[in-house]
């Protein structure tokens, strides 16, 4: 439909709002046929999380000495000799018993040596190596996995969040959505609305999507407590993975979420204490919600760098390399560590500080999207993560 | 072609109509920047000084609340006399954004306080960010970037939002004694976003390094900034291969010296100065200009600014820059015709409906970036289906609000945008249904919302 059409109908009055193709009521039965039943969420944790908050290594003989205060969490839960869960991960023993989580507990990008959150963000979601410069592949390696597949619809992709998330970003037209989207326009004033957005794109795209998502059911409403915070955060987390999960039971595929929160420079015991929560909380939310899908399902929560293996003067920690991986759902083959332990020896440390690496976060990606989707090992060495080694099988997905 | 007066208006302003006596041939927008600060003189803002005898208040009355149940109502009203102070504070800003005549100054200090963004920890810290900006920044806009480095290292709200008062030398006395360390979080910024940026050639080194010089450095709730030796690590340290000796705030102000006339840095900030006002890729002769300007005279942001709109190709169309939300905002309440004086009267709660929660919606709450490094300059990033609902949704409810009567909606696109208010535009406008849909439209149209 070109733009003198537009303005024709504006001016005349005669067009009705359903005769117009971009006024249409977006499907959200997608094309289960392209991606089959496994569904794939990937939580960005922003911030650089500490793996050795989430997953202490309590049997490690050098880690209360390099973290005097917060390597002591009487209340972790034991997961085996060397492992244990921060307390305030509590809910998720009942996966690791049933086998619906793992951890890898020593992982990074390539990306070394500057430690910034900004280019480390970028590049585990460009997914590219550091050293390949972010001018190469600037969209997100989910993105770049969906664009590889014939006739696969948009709809079938969303990013949930307030935060712009650049894993979906890119030319597959992803959805950015958030639980309250409204808008109050009359069918003539969406009409003009299109007709002075026609001739940029950014806005003219923005202003359909605004549109349509505004026309969809309103999420779950959750009744907030009174003046709890902390319960208003947990609300929020549930509200988005209600919404995720009731799309993920129907058309969609993938659903990218994102958590901040992690940067705890000072005072970490307490400070890493929500976003804790919050993750933890989405989990077990999506768990419940998806049913029957959850053992169809694959979470995986990842995070540009890990943080110092040392606590800084203020009782947090600095940015550091190499971090914790979390897979968690019933496709997932768990109760169990993955890849392996280097160790916090003096001697095994990266640079003297630093967790060291002992595999590339983008190699489970990888793994866990030829397990579920059944893509070649040469795409996603080649289109997806330019310049991966995807090494062995690891297993991870049932 | 774009006339060289909606230019000024709307790249190195806060939009059309011009306030009255606007310079807007280069020349003459140099010298008014280099004249007095009349928007500071005509709204007056609260510097530190003023604040400090609240701030203390709030943390002495703090102290109490804990101790005993009785010292809660005064901790209360005093937290409540910071909200009303920075309400004060952001009535102050857009008053001057609103009625001022230089708004390439106004727009200035919005770029530097974003460079040098800084958020409160706490709510009785409220008033600090806003503090940072009257203080260290906008008296630097037009001198020299090195002022302005050292004023906001200093400043209290930079030392707590970056964790300074805490980092310790670990080899220092208080170190030693109480087991307590560095955090680099100041120091990494500082090199990181600050000045020399993230590509240029520094390593994990330099952040410690630098690090280290700035221990000591922190702020007292009572003495303000402050530089406590106990906690200075002992020793000269080295910094982008020059050591500096001292420890004592001397030292801290020669590395800041040094880094505020790196080559690194005139090309760091020069490009994200061109990058901000005139486009995403930046013509690389303004590029250069500018960074010479930088270079040559040591970092004076006068000759920097002369420099840029000095080149031609500041003044070439098209108008590719998404207005972030505080700038449509400001550029939709000049529009209207609401004034300072307006503005200055707000209640809480009318600034909040009208200003706060829509900014918010769309995705810039006042000072709360989401982290230092400030909000992000690609229009991808602000056009979302769900800002721009929020921004179409203040364009379609702010204005009634604000007046008795809506202007004619074709009147406004004259006013508001002139040459830039297309054919589509003009007529879509003049359709609308009433008066509140017409004006809506155009404050939510991209023409309005570029700049």
């Amino acid at each position: 439909m070109d733009r003198r059409h537009f303005l024709r109908c504006a001016s005349t009055l005669a067009c009705s709002a359903a005769a117009h193709p971009f006024l249409t009521t977006v499907t959200l039965a997608g094309d289960a046929a392209a991606l089959g039943e496994n569904r794939l969420v990937a939580v960005i944790l922003r911030g650089a999380a500490d793996g050795l908050a989430i997953l202490p290594p309590v049997g490690d003989p050098s880690f209360a000495a390099h973290r005097p205060t917060l390597a002591q969490v009487p209340d972790a839960i034991p997961l085996d000799g060397m492992f244990a869960l921060h307390p305030l991960l509590r809910g998720w023993a009942d996966l690791w018993a049933a086998g619906e989580l793992a951890f890898a507990p020593a992982v990074s990008t390539p990306y070394r040596d500057k430690r910034s959150h900004f280019d480390g963000q970028d590049i585990l979601e460009a997914g590219t190596a550091g050293d390949a410069g972010l001018g190469q592949a600037r969209d997100g390696w989910l993105n770049r996995m969906l664009q590889s597949i014939p006739g696969l619809r948009g709809e079938t992709a969303y990013a949930v969040g307030r935060e712009a998330l650049a894993v979906l970003d890119g030319p597959f037209p992803a959805r950015q959505w958030s639980p309250d989207l409204s808008l109050d326009l009359s069918p003539q004033a969406r009409l003009l609305l299109q007709a002075i957005s026609h001739d940029d794109p950014l806005f003219r795209d923005a202003a359909l999507e605004a549109m349509e998502l505004a026309d969809l059911p309103a999420g779950a409403t959750v009744p907030l407590p009174e003046g709890e915070r902390v319960a208003r955060r947990l609300a929020e987390v549930d509200r988005l993975a209600d919404f995720a999960a009731d799309r993920l039971a129907a058309g969609t595929r993938i659903a990218a979420f994102s958590l901040s929160g992690w940067d705890t420079h000072r005072a970490q015991a307490g400070g890493i204490g929500l976003p804790l929560m919050r993750l933890e909380r989405l989990v077990l939310r999506l768990r419940e919600r998806l049913g029957p899908v959850w053992a169809r399902t694959t979470v995986l929560a990842m995070t540009e760098f890990g943080r110092t293996v040392r606590e800084n003067g203020s009782r947090g920690t600095d940015h550091g390399t190499g971090g914790a991986l979390i897979a968690a759902g019933g496709a997932v083959r768990g109760g169990r560590i993955l890849g392996r332990w280097p160790g916090l020896a003096e001697g095994d440390l990266y640079d003297g500080r630093d967790l060291l690496p002992t595999s590339d976060v983008r190699a489970w990606a990888a793994w866990a999207m030829r397990d579920l989707y059944g893509f070649d090992r040469s795409l996603l060495e080649g289109a997806v993560f330019p310049g991966l080694d995807m090494g062995d099988q690891p297993g991870l997905i049932l | 072609m774009i006339d060289r007066a909606t230019i000024a208006a709307m790249r190195f302003g806060y939009g059309l109509p011009l306030p009255e006596g606007a310079p807007v041939d280069p020349a003459a927008m140099i010298e008014r920047l280099a004249g007095p600060d009349l928007a500071a003189r005509d709204w007056p803002g609260l510097t530190l000084d003023a604040l400090m005898p609240g701030l203390r208040e709030a943390e002495a009355a703090r102290v109490v609340a804990r101790r005993d149940a009785a010292g809660r109502p005064a901790y209360r009203a005093a937290l409540r006399a910071r909200v009303r102070e920075q309400l004060g504070q952001r009535r102050t800003t857009l008053a001057r954004a609103l009625g001022s005549p230089d708004g390439f100054r106004e727009r200035l200090v919005a770029f530097w306080a974003d460079h040098f963004t800084t958020t409160a920890r706490v709510g009785r810290q409220r008033t600090l960010p806003l503090a940072l900006v009257e203080d260290a920044i906008r008296p630097q806009v037009a001198g020299r970037f090195a002022a302005m480095l050292e004023a906001v290292t200093l400043h209290p709200a930079m030392l707590l939002y970056l964790d300074q008062s805490r980092s310790v030398g670990p080899n220092s006395p208080a170190g030693l004694r109480r087991g307590r360390g560095l955090n680099e979080n100041l120091g990494r910024e500082l090199l990181e976003l600050h000045t020399l940026g993230v590509d240029a050639d520094y390593g994990q080194e330099d952040v410690r390094q630098m690090a280290e010089l700035l221990t000591g450095l922190r702020f007292d709730t009572d003495e303000g900034t402050v530089f406590f030796p106990a906690a200075a690590e002992p020793g000269p340290e080295t910094v982008l291969g020059r050591a500096y000796a001292g420890d004592d705030l001397g030292a801290i102000r020669r590395a800041l010296a040094d880094l505020a006339v790196h080559p690194a840095t005139a090309r760091h900030l020069t490009r994200k100065l061109a990058v901000h006002f005139v486009g995403d890729a930046p013509d690389p002769g303004l590029a250069a200009a500018m960074e010479r300007a930088w270079t040559d005279t040591g970092g004076d942001l006068r000759a920097v600014c002369a420099a840029m709109l000095g080149h031609p190709a500041a003044w070439d169309g098209p108008l590719t820059k998404a207005r972030q939300p505080w700038d449509l905002v400001v550029a939709g309440l000049r529009a209207l015709g609401v004034g300072p004086d307006r503005v200055l009267r707000f209640s809480g709660g009318a600034f909040n409906r009208l200003v706060g929660k829509p900014l918010a919606e769309m995705g810039q709450p006042l000072q709360e970036a989401p982290g230092p490094d400030g909000w992000p300059e690609a229009d991808a990033a602000w056009i979302t289906p769900e800002r721009l609902a929020a921004r179409i949704t203040w364009a379609m409810t702010a204005p009634d609000r604000l007046l008795e009567a809506l202007p004619d909606p074709v009147a406004l696109a004259e006013a508001g945008l002139g040459p830039l208010a297309g054919e589509a535009l003009r007529v879509a406008v003049s359709r609308a249904e009433d008066r509140r849909v017409g004006v809506g439209l155009l404050l939510a149209s991209p023409a309005f919302n570029r700049r």
